[in-house]
C-alpha cells in the first residue's frame, strides 16, 4: 500500500486533504516527524496558515531538512497552495520569510482584482475550474499551469504544487489530485 | 442552523426546521454549489460541540469549501471549526466587541480564512441574529472590517431577508464601493433573476430559502442563472 504523510505544520485544516485522500483510497498520516517525511511514498504540504508560521514550525521540528533532502532525492512533494508555495526561494508574505528553495522563485502578492482571490477559475492548460483562495502567487520559471496569467501548477522533479485547493474543487479536483498522486 | 438543524426564518424570525445539515450540504455539494455556508443562528456555548461534529461530518461528506458562524468568540473558536474542517470563519457580534479579533484570526489563518458577517438594515449593523440595532454605520464598519483582515465581507440585508423579492443591489454596491475584499450578498433571493442580478454588481450571492424549499432544483437553477448571461464555474451533473 501506498504511504501518504500529510505535513503537519500546526495550523489549519488538514482534514479535508486527508478526507480526499480517503475518498482516493489513500491513507494518510500527519505529522512533521523527519523518519516519516523520509520514509513516505508521498508527501504531502497542505495549504493552511501564513507562511512564517508554517516554516518555523517546519524548522523546529527537523521537517525542513528532511523535505530538502526528499526533494533531492527524487521523490515524490506535492504542495497545495501554500504549500506551494513553501516550496520557492522566499515569500514576500508576512514581511518576508525564506522558503524551503526546492524550486527558484518568489511569492508575491497579488495586485490587480480583489485580494484575496477568492473562488472557482478555470485553470489551463487542464481546462477545468478549480477553487483558489490566496492573496500570494508564486513567480517561478517552474509554472506549468495557469488562470487568469495567475500561476496554478509547478513542477520540478519530484515536485508537483497546485495553487489552487484540489480537495475543495469537487470531482474535478479530485480527478486532478489523483493524477498528481499516481505521477508522484 | 439552530442545535444541529439547518433552519430558515424571514427576516430572521419564524424558524423553521428543513433538515439534517449533513446531508443537506451533501446535496448541494453534489448539485453545483460553489461554496456553503453554515451559520448556527442559535449559538451558545453549550451548543459548540454539537456544532464542532456536525462542522467534521461536513468536511468528511463535500468537496466544496464552507464557511461556518455563530459562536466565534475566540481565535480558539476559530482554530477549532478551522481544524475540524471548516476553510472559514465567519465574525459578526464577535467582530463588533472586539475587533482585533479580526486581524488576530487572519495572522494565523490567513485572511481567506476570516469572512465578517454584516447583518444590515437601515444603515446600520445589528446583531442578535438581526433583532437588535446598533449605531455602527454598515459602510464604515465594513471598511473597517477589510482593513483589520477580513478576506470577504458576507452582507445580508434583513429587511430583504427570505423575502425571495430580490437582493438589495444598492447597498451590496455601495459596500463593494469602499473595498477591496469580495462581496457576498445575501438576503432575498427569490429567483434565477434575482441571483444573476446580484452577480452583475458583486463576486459572490448567498442563496436559502429557493434551495432549501427544492434542494434538487439547484442544477436547474444554475442553468437558469447562465441563460442571463451570468458565467458560472463549468459544471457537469453527475450521471
Amino acid at each position: 500500500m501506498t504511504s501518504v504523510v500529510v505535513v503537519d505544520y500546526g495550523a489549519g485544516n488538514t482534514r479535508s486533504v486527508r478526507s480526499a485522500l480517503r475518498r482516493l483510497s489513500y491513507e494518510s498520516v500527519l505529522t512533521s516527524e523527519p523518519s516519516a517525511i523520509l520514509d513516505a511514498d508521498i508527501v504531502v504540504l497542505p495549504g493552511v496558515g501564513s507562511a512564517r508560521s508554517a516554516m518555523e514550525h517546519l524548522t523546529s521540528t527537523g521537517a525542513v531538512t528532511a523535505i530538502r533532502e526528499r526533494f533531492s532525492a527524487q521523490r515524490a512533494i506535492v504542495g497545495i497552495c501554500l504549500g506551494m508555495q513553501l516550496a520557492l526561494d522566499r515569500s514576500e508574505e508576512d514581511g518576508g520569510v525564506a522558503g524551503l528553495g526546492l524550486i527558484p522563485g518568489e511569492v508575491r502578492r497579488l495586485s490587480g482584482g480583489r485580494v484575496p482571490r477568492l473562488g472557482w477559475q478555470l485553470v489551463t492548460p487542464v481546462n477545468e475550474a478549480f477553487y483558489f483562495a490566496h492573496s500570494y502567487f508564486a513567480d517561478t520559471p517552474c509554472a506549468t499551469g495557469f488562470s487568469e496569467e495567475v500561476t496554478a501548477i509547478v513542477e520540478s522533479d519530484a515536485f508537483i504544487g497546485l495553487q489552487f485547493h484540489p480537495e475543495k474543487s469537487g470531482d474535478a479536483g479530485l480527478r486532478l489530485l489523483e493524477q498528481c498522486l499516481t505521477r508522484a | 442552523m439552530a442545535h444541529g438543524r439547518v433552519v430558515k426564518g424571514v427576516s430572521f424570525v419564524g424558524l423553521r426546521d428543513v433538515g439534517d445539515p449533513v446531508e443537506l450540504a451533501t446535496h448541494y455539494s453534489d448539485g453545483g454549489a460553489d461554496e456553503l455556508v453554515l451559520l448556527d443562528i442559535a449559538a451558545t456555548p453549550d451548543d459548540s460541540s454539537t456544532m464542532l461534529e456536525v462542522v467534521a461530518m461536513v468536511a468528511d461528506s463535500i468537496t466544496i469549501p464552507f464557511t461556518v458562524g455563530g459562536g466565534v468568540r475566540s481565535v480558539r473558536d476559530a482554530a477549532a471549526i478551522i481544524e475540524a474542517g471548516a476553510d472559514r470563519v465567519s465574525l459578526n457580534s464577535a467582530a463588533l466587541a472586539t475587533p482585533s479579533l479580526i486581524t488576530e484570526i487572519a495572522d494565523r489563518f490567513g485572511s481567506q480564512a476570516v469572512v465578517v458577517a454584516i447583518d444590515a438594515g437601515d444603515g446600520v449593523v445589528h446583531t442578535h441574529g438581526g433583532r437588535r440595532p446598533t449605531e455602527v454605520q454598515t459602510i464604515p464598519w465594513a471598511r473597517e472590517a477589510g482593513e483589520r483582515g477580513a478576506g470577504e465581507i458576507l452582507l445580508t440585508s434583513i429587511r430583504q431577508d427570505g423575502q425571495r423579492t430580490g437582493f438589495d443591489l444598492e447597498l451590496t454596491a455601495a459596500v463593494r464601493d469602499v473595498l477591496t475584499i469580495p462581496v457576498i450578498a445575501s438576503g432575498g433571493a427569490g429567483s434565477a433573476q434575482h441571483v444573476a442580478e446580484a452577480l452583475r454588481v458583486t463576486e459572490a450571492a448567498l442563496i436559502a430559502s429557493i434551495v432549501h424549499e427544492n434542494p434538487t432544483g439547484l442544477p436547474g437553477l444554475r442553468r437558469e442563472i447562465e441563460s442571463f448571461g451570468i458565467a458560472l464555474r463549468p459544471w457537469k451533473e453527475r450521471a
